[in-house]
């Protein structure tokens, strides 16, 4: 099958030719297929929101090439502008991307620009509002009144109302307080439909990551260090401590316990996964 | 993209340009614009652009990022360059066609004022690409202290200087990330008449103006929360002290003006 977005050798260099110049993404393969759940995890300045950022066309790769749908997304500017719509976008901190007199205006912004008839921007709009939980009696109120929370949500309908075949978000949920995370995550795994649309997600959080992706890809100064199974990749846990990045507490409990000698899996990330272990484990016993 | 404009930008570095006091810079660049505007032809001019060279070589930058500095203003130079070629009268005419008549002093003129432009644009890129906006402040504080006494608040005016030349790559940065989460949205800066393009400016523009009020205030709540009252009685923790090469390079600078000085009386 085709995937439905594909990087090849894919380099970007920022303020190529000057003093400054820095290589961001270093000759990044990768390939997502249609209806996957993908968490994107690496250090600060690991490259993980410019590499994003060639998945929509946004940035130009200064080497390499991103494949839509088997397609180069730079092959025609019209095929680039349509990429933009049918891959969604979501930025660090969105709430600042807001600039509308009213909610409902700024939600149909993207809707708009992609010259839909108005009562499909109407229906659209509301979907996208009533998809993330925002009320009927805020669309009419300005942008800047509301709570940080609710411009969040805010900035996600504006994207979730272009309908993109594929979402992807960069730290959705960084600064929201624990009922906030969890109510988004709830939203982009209904984005998900089981399947039905693609989804590819930065996060710091390794347990979000754990706990809702089929597959972690991680980032390391530009290149893509680890790709796989949540299993797989939280099996390698000392290597991911290594690259800087924390991992569940549950985790560094059972590598500690390993590494006194306990001879239990330490592959897990939650608590339950860890009990099972352990029960696993007992008997097998170690010798420490 | 927006953020690679060099207009300027510090290039950092350890050369002995780069180590002289920012006072000594200021005052080096002011003799060499008075240097410039003393020169009137070949032998002053030839001086003037010999002490830049020598600057520049020292100071390792590269000739190409001086170059790209100096892009935004050909058609400045040109435009002058042209004025100055059809409007000076002279003795030698060179060319003479329907109403226009070009003088040999004309050219002259011309390619001197062009020259002199572009020598007054490099010689301030190489202050400011040597010299970090936060020493440069404090340089021309330091410079402007005398004015205190006739009441200038020469604190509070490098303090927003320095506030402001902070706030540029802060905006810069800002300015590129609205546009692109405004573009992921299908926003286009590019296409349209003028009016389709002032208009496609505001989804832009309004959240910059959102970021930049916040920041403001921010900032002044962290400065007041910091005790910041003004310069009255406000120490610094690196004090600027003229070291031996500051004297060595001043002294080039007057020396400098001199001979510029004597070549103009001797008109070459
Ligand atoms: N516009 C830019 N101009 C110059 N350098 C940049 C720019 N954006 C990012 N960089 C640099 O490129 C590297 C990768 O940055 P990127 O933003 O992709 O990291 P990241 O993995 O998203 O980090 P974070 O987790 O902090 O968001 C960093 O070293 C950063 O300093
Ligand atoms: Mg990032």
């Amino acid at each position: 099958m085709t995937p439905v977005l594909q990087t090849v050798r894919l380099t970007h260099r920022y303020s190529e030719g000057t003093p400054f110049e820095r290589v961001a993404l270093d000759s990044v393969d990768f390939s997502a297929q249609r209806g996957e759940f993908i968490a994107v995890i690496g250090h600060t300045g690991s490259g993980k929101s410019t590499f994003i950022q060639h998945l929509n066309g946004l940035l130009k790769p200064s080497s390499g090439s991103v494949l839509f749908d088997g397609k180069d997304v730079h092959s025609s500017k019209e095929f680039a502008r349509q990429v933009r719509f049918r891959v969604g976008l979501l930025f660090q901190y969105p709430e600042y991307q807001l600039f509308e007199e009213t909610v409902y205006r700024d939600i149909a912004f993207g809707p708009r620009n992609m010259k839909l008839k108005d009562d499909e921007v109407d229906e659209r709009v509301r979907e996208a509002a009533d998809f993330v939980g925002l009320e009927e009696s805020m669309l009419e109120k300005s942008p800047f009144d509301l709570s940080g929370g609710q411009k969040r949500r805010v900035a996600i309908a504006g994207v979730i109302a272009m309908r993109p075949e594929v979402l992807i978000l960069d730290e959705p949920t960084a600064g929201l307080d624990p009922g906030g995370r969890e109510e988004l995550m709830e939203n982009i795994i209904r984005y998900h439909d089981g399947g039905k649309r693609t989804v590819i997600y930065i996060t710091h959080s390794m347990e979000d990551a754990a706990r809702t992706a089929q597959r972690i890809v991680v980032f390391n100064h530009g290149h893509i260090a680890m790709d796989g199974a949540p299993k797989a990749v939280f099996r390698r846990g000392f290597e991911l401590i290594q690259m800087g990045i924390i991992v569940p507490q549950i985790t560094r409990v059972m590598m500690r316990l390993r590494e006194l000698g306990l001879d239990v899996d330490d592959s897990v990330y939650t608590v339950d996964q860890a009990i099972a272990a352990l029960r696993a484990g007992k008997g097998g016993g170690g010798h420490a | 993209m927006l953020r690679d404009i060099t207009l300027g930008q510090y290039y950092p570095g350890d050369t002995l340009i780069h180590r002289l006091d920012p006072r000594t810079k200021l005052v080096l660049t002011m003799v060499y614009i008075v240097a410039l505007f003393t020169a009137i032809v070949y032998a002053g001019y030839a001086l003037v652009f010999l002490f830049l060279a020598v600057s520049i070589l020292i100071s390792r930058i590269r000739l190409k990022s001086i170059l790209s500095g100096l892009k935004p203003l050909i058609v400045i130079v040109l435009i002058t360059g042209i004025l100055n070629l059809f409007y000076t009268k002279g003795e030698h005419l060179l060319v003479h066609f329907w109403r226009i008549s070009i003088y040999w002093e004309g050219v002259e003129t011309a390619v001197f004022m062009a020259l002199r432009i572009m020598l007054l644009i490099a010689g301030t890129l190489l202050l400011t690409y040597t010299t970090s906006p936060l020493q440069l402040t404090d340089g021309l504080e330091s410079l402007l202290n005398p004015l205190k006494k006739i009441h200038v608040p020469v604190h509070e005016l490098a303090m927003m200087m320095s506030i402001a030349l902070r706030f540029i790559p802060t905006l810069i940065e800002e300015t590129d990330k609205i546009m692109s989460a405004q573009r992921a949205r299908g926003a286009d800066f590019e296409t349209g008449g003028l009016i389709a393009k002032a208009k496609a400016l505001l989804p832009l523009l309004i959240p910059l103006f959102v970021s930049a009020f916040r920041r403001a205030d921010e900032l002044a709540t962290a400065m007041e929360s910091r005790c910041y009252h003004g310069g009255e009685g406000r120490t610094r923790m690196k004090q600027l002290r003229m070291a031996r090469r500051d004297w060595a390079a001043l002294a080039v600078g007057v020396l400098l003006l001199a001979l510029v000085i004597l070549f103009r009386r001797l008109g070459i």
